[in-house]
């Protein structure tokens, strides 16, 4: 197709990317920091959506997932030791780690999704909030593996003898020292990059279309021939293995596991995310992911300029709190005036055909729906 | 045999407490299609305006303004918010209540802060004693006052005008309305019923033997969702039968939790979680839940 839109998309997004990279040649180490949990929360919100938005299965377990990616990872690549609790640790490679870390969330989501198959809608999410609370008695129990209640650091990323973090080796570019924050800013956008083309392609291809039959119809995408059951289970797989790699990102951004970062929280969050995004759109899930984990992030940062937002322990509202009040309140705004999303604000409105009559403008749907009862 | 007789006493009054609190769940859900996610807060919002409002007037005057306000407030969102998006998926519903939950704990925890309130409860934290069994007085009361409340419910939701109209919207809403029965005003008084049954489980689950009024009220009234979940969310007496076998689960395994040590310490707090997913799997729309038939 020669869509002169198409490559002007393109050329935005490339130089977009362009502008992203050379973003640590001027910019603070906060903004880098805050850009790489944006990155993390980004994929675990397009591997949500995947779920909830395109194949219409809600889940409240997210949380459970990104917390077996994070501790997969922590334990497959971090050394024993521990100083008030003796954890364990396989001290392999961290990109082993990182790879089994999304493998092992992938199979914890394919071994979840028989539950899809017997439960619907609304019961479906309440019976994966349970797996949160398992996970956090998991978590908490299971000192060996996850340090236990106060948690255990996360091993430093490294890729061939290339560590992402501030020396070995050290490194200069035009005069900027390059420090973690900027090798993991680097890797950040990688991924999530990689992620994004993931699922868009995902979405376009036969599974793609697939997925979104079910949503809207399971017994009609059974009768058209899709495996029901089995596309539930892969779209499990998929999103649980974006959960992982997210967890993973999480671990490395906060530089630590601990059973609170996962609490239910954290799904409510990721939820949060896509919705706001916009159900279903993978640039949704983008957008809605760098709202949500930037917005308290930089008011943290700025508490001090902003009018409304006083310091800690003087019993107005912090700025923690200034930004959940904030979030909650988008919440309600946008599901009351933009059920699309943010996304929604991107799409162009579908054009009317010009010479059709009143007939071909009314819903043909009202007369269909008493007949299915 | 005591240990066993005295965790069944508090197992059932806890349940009878889930039970309010599952009862607001499945009324609301009956009448508006809304599943809940903001029944914590409500309940943390009611419990917390009985103390704040008890220690200035009193008592029994601080459990009425509470029950009233946490009752306006679900009568408030109902009609603010649910009532503008009739219609809507079942899951941009839930949705919205998540964003009403986190402004209301956002709020609440910043006005409790670090310190505990407490609800200066008339019967005090004081135990009867039934031969060795002994319960607190708090939660033996809890149990008369679920059972009076929720036998007026029944009886209500059975004989009222509001009853009627509410099963028959439940049952098929368009006929409802066609037979001239008011979807939004059954709705909100869902929503009016739903707060009140919350404060008032609020109100003893503040009491001994649980602390006071503290943020971390919201995560025990989540154990309500799979009390709710596990009757069956369009069923009134499945959230009775869930929210007792919810509350006897938790209350037994936190008791023998020594002989249960291979499950980890704490694990009655997760019991209420495995027993709805082992029901669920069974039953998939909950005990007593309407089956979802698909017809082609």
């Amino acid at each position: 197709m020669s869509d002169p839109g198409r490559w002007v998309a393109r050329l935005l997004l490339l130089a977009g990317v362009l502008v992203l990279l050379a973003l640590p040649l001027y910019v603070e180490e906060f903004w880098l920091r805050t850009g790489f949990a944006c990155c993390g929360a980004i994929i675990g919100a397009i591997g949500l959506n995947l779920l909830v938005g395109t194949t219409g299965l809600l889940s409240l377990a997210h949380a459970f997932f990104l917390a077996v990616g994070a501790v997969t990872y922590v334990f497959v690549s971090g050394a024993p030791g521990g100083t008030a609790t003796r954890v364990e640790g396989l001290e392999l490679p961290p990109l082993l780690g990182m790879v089994l870390g999304v493998v092992v969330a992938g199979l914890a989501g394919l071994l979840f999704s028989p539950m899809a198959a017997r439960l619907r809608g609304i019961y479906l999410g309440v019976a994966s909030l349970g797996l949160v609370f398992i996970g956090q008695h998991l978590l908490n129990t299971m000192t060996a593996v996850t340090g236990g209640f106060n948690g255990r650091t996360a091993p430093k990323f490294s890729l061939f003898g290339f560590t992402f973090s501030d020396s070995d080796p050290n490194l200069f570019v035009l005069n900027v020292p390059f420090g973690e924050a900027e090798r993991l800013w680097y890797l950040g956008i990688a991924l999530a990059l990689a992620a994004y083309l993931f699922a868009r392609n995902l979405l376009n291809s036969r599974a793609g279309r697939a997925l979104q039959s079910l949503r809207d119809s399971e017994v009609a995408a059974a009768v058209m021939g899709v495996n029901v059951q089995g596309y539930k289970a892969r779209v499990f797989l998929v999103s649980s293995m974006y959960a992982g790699l997210a967890g993973v990102l999480y671990a490395l951004s906060i530089g630590s596991v601990a059973p609170e970062s996962f609490a239910l929280d954290l799904s409510v969050l990721y939820l949060a995310m896509i919705v706001l995004g916009g159900l279903g759109s993978v640039g949704g899930a983008v957008l809605g992911a760098i709202f949500v984990s930037a917005l308290p992030l930089v008011f943290q940062q700025y508490a001090g300029q902003l009018p409304f937002v006083s310091e800690p322990g003087q019993g107005g509202v912090n700025a923690g709190q200034a930004a959940r009040l904030l979030f909650g309140l988008t919440i309600v705004l946008v599901m009351l005036f933009q059920p699309a999303g943010l996304a929604g604000f991107f799409r162009r409105k579908p054009r009317r055909p010009a010479a059709a009559g009143p007939a071909a403008t009314a819903p043909p749907s009202t007369s269909v729906q008493g007949s299915t009862a | 045999m005591t240990q066993f007789l005295s965790l069944l006493l508090n197992g059932l009054s806890l349940g009878a407490i889930y039970a309010l609190i599952a009862l607001g769940f499945a009324v609301i859900f009956k009448a508006s299609e809304v599943v809940s996610f903001m029944h914590g807060s409500l309940l943390l919002f009611g419990a917390y305006t009985i103390a704040r409002v008890g220690s200035e007037i009193g008592f029994v005057w601080g459990v009425l303004v509470g029950v009233l306000a946490t009752a306006t407030i679900g009568l408030l969102v109902e009609r603010v918010l649910i009532n503008r998006l009739r219609g809507a998926a079942v899951i941009s519903l839930a949705i919205l209540t998540i964003g009403v939950d986190i402004l209301l704990v956002t709020d609440l925890t910043r006005r409790i802060g670090s310190d505990i309130l407490n609800v200066a409860h008339p019967w005090g934290g004081d135990v009867v004693r039934f031969g060795d069994v002994g319960i607190t007085q708090n939660r033996l009361i809890a149990i008369g006052v679920a059972a009076v409340l929720i036998a007026a419910f029944f009886a209500v939701f059975k004989f009222s005008d509001w009853g009627v109209a509410m099963r028959a919207a439940a049952e098929d809403g368009e006929t409802a309305a066609l037979m001239g029965i008011r979807l939004g005003r059954v709705s909100a008084l869902a929503w009016v019923v739903a707060g009140a049954l919350a404060a008032v489980a609020g109100l003893f689950l503040v009491g001994a033997p649980t602390p006071g009024v503290q943020p971390g009220l919201q995560a025990v009234a989540l154990r309500a969702f799979p009390a709710a979940i596990l009757g069956g969310l369009d069923s009134t007496g499945g959230a009775l039968v869930g929210g007792l076998i919810i509350g006897l689960a938790e209350s037994f395994t936190a008791g023998y939790q020594d002989q249960l040590l291979f499950l980890g310490r704490g694990f009655g707090d997760v019991m209420p979680y495995v027993v709805m997913i082992l029901v669920l799997l069974v039953r998939p729309s909950g005990l007593f839940g309407t089956k979802e038939l698909t017809r082609v």
